[in-house]
């Protein structure tokens, strides 16, 4: 035969379509956000709140800066109510992946016993979370926090920008919001003014699992479907296990109501008092990748906090919180 | 399908007070399911509250309590909702006065804007000011929505007054890509499924233009263009640097430039978490190292050697103004472009367009919601693009360095000292005014799949693409010769064949040539519908038509095959002595000669017809094909 051989004949390609998943695009934006806070803060942080969705995004922490480590800190604000899953959880994934963990809490109110059944939800929330991380974020001199907060969430978060002002209390201004156009984002802060960071905020919670799925990405087991000993209370089930957190000791009221063992799971994870289980048979992450989709209720159901008005999450993130 | 291999579509809604917008999107979301019970039954107890009959879908998407309050939109809010074949991210952006700026600010990221006009108000001074926004920022796809059709007995009249009104006025904008669409968003007629009150309209339903209209062809894949965002370097032997590909691919071993040093080098690896990659391209995030220690940082620029951008520090630009201070030339502001943070003061007010009447008339200064042209003066260089060429490297904000505040966008037209005055109102394209607006699509009766089972093969379109004499004609016929003799189902397109009756029409300029090729492959496009191995034979020298025939087909099943010879070899063999021709200038825009070729950067397959036998290739081309499955293995005679 003359000339080379066939397979030399056509220059084969492993053709590249060039077309990149819709998890991918996301992903890359994600990617894209944390590498302009990391260069444009001089002490940027990430809040790190143990769920599902500050995984995914200690995750694209990872990917946006590898195979460098993640060049800021993690920085949960504790109330001390969250399930033993959760601490234990972020203990080990913080160990396991070699990043900084900070970790804060309002001792003052803990030890006053700041409870949402003798102060009421919202303020309980103000001190505990609000007040915790205003203080937390002013005492590390932190100018720009990174959240896992989604704009599909809620409807006030479906406003907020991804890279939103905060004035020196913490507050945020919803009618005074900077444009955001392209992908340039303004970064520039004055004097003791600081700015949230959502580079989730195009993210669903179904993109969230799938996330999980495709990436192998650790979680707090108590997301997982589980047999476990509840009482029922307005719609919400309340493990027994944690009854002595959601009620004040001498108002147990379980010989009243009827213990059942359901099989259950968490669908988000807030403190022990204001989270409820929602039933469930999801034992892995298909299961409730299968139940999202069918989901006939949005993923803050089980919330407590957000349920006492109807712009009250507004309010809170006016305040300061997400 | 798995979620995570659906497509992405962004798309920016817009209207005037009243015109219904919130309801469409409620609608939206409610038919395709992405309204949770809990939500429902939140508005559902509101409408309650308020009195209404019906349950008000609008009350879904008003956010903030000041806006419940006053029932209106202040700002621009995303929503999220997903189909079997998409994802949709909504920016919903209120269509007030006033607004204007939230209207751009929604509009920069989306490949299709929804305009909704009233049908009862006809054309509003506020929807030709929406149609302007978005041929500003070059949306690629408009759909004008005409609601309320229900309040005018869904009256065919109304609708075709209105649609003949706003296309007058569109045409006198650079839009690419316009359709109309009659619905009522209360009733949902033609928002999701086709309206029965409406015989007369023979066009798609909102949602199934949606989800299937195509954007990934309008991302620029060709020119590289990579801003850096942020060294990485983990330690002394690694140093990365990490960006977005903002157009265009790059791979481990291209030649490279960095702006604004000048400095060369090639590409070592393409680093990511997951792995190196071959090839990296629009929109990834990535991290790239280079074989030589060049210094380079945040605010430059890596391209290809071949391929640059423009720089320059004087530069002209369409400016939206945002903020409540008017723009002044006495103040320096800060200037993001890209990675690249410059400081930037505006040297000349060209004119300011009155968008209601698109004349433009003098100005000293913008005030909020102004729009005009004007040239920019930096402080150092910055690299970039044409807006309409490259929206990732056209487009700035700038800030004021007082208070921070995000006070104007921008849209590069070019380098200033060069560039002409730009003809304004460049018209809607031939093919657009030869567009039946009253298509029907209506799916194929027996769809391609079944056509497939039976011929026993896959169908496929090959498309040979090199210059006169390379010896395309000569690969296709033998190669559709084998084929046909296995059995399998082909059919040749031969470029001389279609220019003699169904493009008998066209010429040889640029243009003609582009439209030749658009024909050509929507021919191929039929025959590929029936089941055929469809092998086209055409110069196509331009990169871009060729990008487009590519977007027509499914991917794996589309095969650019480069016909590559020495243009010396061509002019020798010149079968129909065309060069000859060419050379004494009898034939004007002579591809080679007079006209250029552009070499397709990425094709499946190259062959070299000086190098190698016609039945060499054929023979590599066939297990190309059995390698990808299109077809079982063929043994050549």
């Amino acid at each position: 035969m003359r000339g080379p051989g066939p397979t030399s004949v056509v220059r084969s390609a492993e053709m590249p379509s060039y077309s990149l998943s819709y998890l991918k695009q996301l992903e890359s934006e994600s990617m894209y956000i944390m590498r302009e806070v990391a260069a444009e803060f001089k002490n940027p942080v990430m809040l790190y709140s143990v769920g599902k969705d500050s995984s995914v995004m200690v995750r694209i922490a990872q990917k946006a800066f590898h195979p460098a480590k993640i060049p800021f800190p993690l920085m949960h604000v504790d109330t001390g109510f969250k399930f033993p899953e959760m601490y234990a959880f972020r203990d080990g994934f913080c160990r396991d992946i070699d990043v900084t963990l900070i970790v804060e809490r309002n001792e003052e109110w803990i030890a006053k016993g700041c409870h949402p059944l003798k102060m009421g939800v919202d303020k309980c929330c103000s001190y505990l979370k609000t007040g915790a991380l205003l203080e937390a974020l002013n005492k590390h001199g932190f100018d720009a926090a990174i959240g896992g907060a989604r704009r599909e969430e809620e409807k006030s978060r479906a406003k907020e920008r991804v890279f939103s002002l905060r004035d020196r209390f913490g507050q945020w201004d919803p009618k005074n919001q900077r444009p955001e156009l392209w992908d340039l984002y303004n970064t520039r802060i004055n004097e003791g003014e600081s700015v949230r960071v959502f580079p989730l905020s195009n993210w669903t919670e179904q993109d969230i699992w799938q996330y999980i799925k495709i990436e192998k990405i650790p979680i707090v087991p108590i997301y997982f479907a589980l047999e476990r000993e509840v009482i029922r209370r307005q719609g919400i089930l309340i493990p027994v296990s944690s009854c002595s957190l959601v009620e004040d000791s001498n108002q147990l009221k379980t010989d009243e109501e009827k213990i059942e063992t359901v099989s259950c799971r968490f669908r988000s994870l807030g403190c022990i008092p204001c989270t409820g289980a929602i039933p469930s048979r999801a034992s892995v992450i298909d299961d409730i990748i299968g139940e999202v989709r069918a989901a006939k209720k949005s993923e803050r159901e089980n919330r407590v906090i957000d349920l006492t008005s109807d712009s009250s999450m507004e309010q809170k993130k006016k305040e300061g919180y997400f | 399908m798995e979620s995570a291999e659906k497509s992405l579509l962004r798309f920016t809604t817009t209207g005037s007070v009243d015109d219904g917008k919130s309801t469409l999107i409620g609608r939206l979301l409610y038919e395709t399911k992405s309204i949770y019970v809990d939500q429902y039954e939140a508005i559902k107890k509101t409408s309650k509250r308020k009195g209404l009959k019906d349950v008000d879908l609008a009350l879904l998407l008003d956010g903030l309590a000041a806006e419940r309050e006053q029932g209106i939109t202040i700002d621009v809010a995303h929503r999220y909702f997903e189909t079997p074949r998409r994802k949709f991210i909504i920016a919903d952006t209120p269509g007030h006065v006033q607004y204007t700026r939230n209207m751009v600010t929604g509009a920069s990221t989306a490949d299709c804007a929804v305009i909704l006009i009233d049908a009862r108000n006809g054309v509003l001074t506020q929807s030709k000011r929406h149609g302007f926004i978005v041929s500003l920022l070059q949306i690629p796809h408009m759909i004008v929505a005409v609601n309320k059709m229900d309040l005018v007995d869904y009256s065919k009249e109304v609708y075709d007054r209105i649609v003949s009104e706003y296309q007058a006025f569109s045409d006198k904008l650079d839009i690419h890509d316009i359709v109309f669409i009659p619905v009522s968003a209360l009733k949902g007629d033609n928002v999701v499924e086709k309206s029965a009150n409406m015989p007369w309209y023979e066009g798609t339903t909102l949602l199934h233009y949606l989800e299937n209209v195509h954007v990934s062809a309008d991302r620029n894949l060709v020119d590289f263009r990579f801003p850096i965002q942020y060294v990485v370097r983990p330690h002394l032997d690694f140093r990365g640097f990490a960006g977005k590909v903002v157009s265009g691919t790059i791979g481990p071993g291209e030649e490279i430039v960095a702006l604004p040093s000048g400095k060369t080098s090639a590409v070592r690896s393409v680093v990511t978490y997951d792995g190196e990659l071959q090839e990296a391209f629009a929109p990834q995030s990535v991290v790239l190292t280079l074989r030589d220690e060049i210094d380079v940082s945040r605010g430059d620029m890596i391209v290809r050697r071949n391929n640059l951008p423009q720089v320059s520090s004087r530069f002209e630009a369409i400016i939206c103004w945002m903020d409540e201070k008017p723009l002044s030339m006495a103040d320096t502001y800060v200037l993001k472009h890209t990675t690249r943070t410059v400081k930037a003061f505006v040297s000349r007010i060209i004119y300011k367009i009155d968008v209601d009447t698109l004349h433009r008339g003098q100005a000293s200064s913008f005030g909020l919601n102004e729009i005009g042209r004007v040239e920019i003066a930096a402080a150092s260089p910055i690299f970039f693009d044409p807006y309409k060429l490259n929206h990732g490297t056209g487009g700035f904000i700038l800030i004021d360095p007082l208070t921070n505040q995000t006070v104007g966008a921008g849209l590069i037209r070019g380098v200033s000292k060069t560039l002409e005055e730009v003809i304004e109102g460049e018209k809607k394209d031939e093919v657009q005014q030869r567009r039946s607006p009253h298509a029907v699509w209506s799916g194929w009766n027996i769809p391609r799949e079944v056509r497939e089972d039976r011929n026993g093969h896959q169908a496929a379109v090959l498309w040979l693409t090199g210059y006169s004499g390379s010896g395309k004609s000569t690969i296709a016929r033998r190669l559709e010769r084998v084929l046909f003799d296995a059995g399998c189902q082909s059919m040749l397109l031969d470029g001389d064949t279609v220019r003699h009756g169904l493009c008998g029409d066209l010429g040889f300029s640029a243009k003609d040539r582009t439209e030749n090729i658009r024909r050509a492959g929507e021919v191929a496009k039929l025959f590929f519908e029936a089941g055929k191995i469809v092998i086209c034979t055409f110069i196509s020298p331009f990169a871009e038509d060729r990008a487009f025939v590519r977007s027509l087909f499914p991917s794996g099943r589309f095969f650019e095959i480069f016909v590559k010879c020495d243009l010396d070899v061509c002019k020798r063999r010149d079968p129909n002595g065309l060069y000859g021709k060419a050379m004494v200038g009898e034939i004007k825009e002579f591809t080679g000669i007079s006209s250029p070729y552009e070499e397709p950067q990425h094709p499946e397959c190259v062959v070299e017809t000086d190098l190698h036998s016609v039945e060499d290739i054929v023979g590599a081309l066939l297990r190309q094909l059995e390698k990808d499955g299109i077809i079982e293995r063929i043994y050549l005679s």
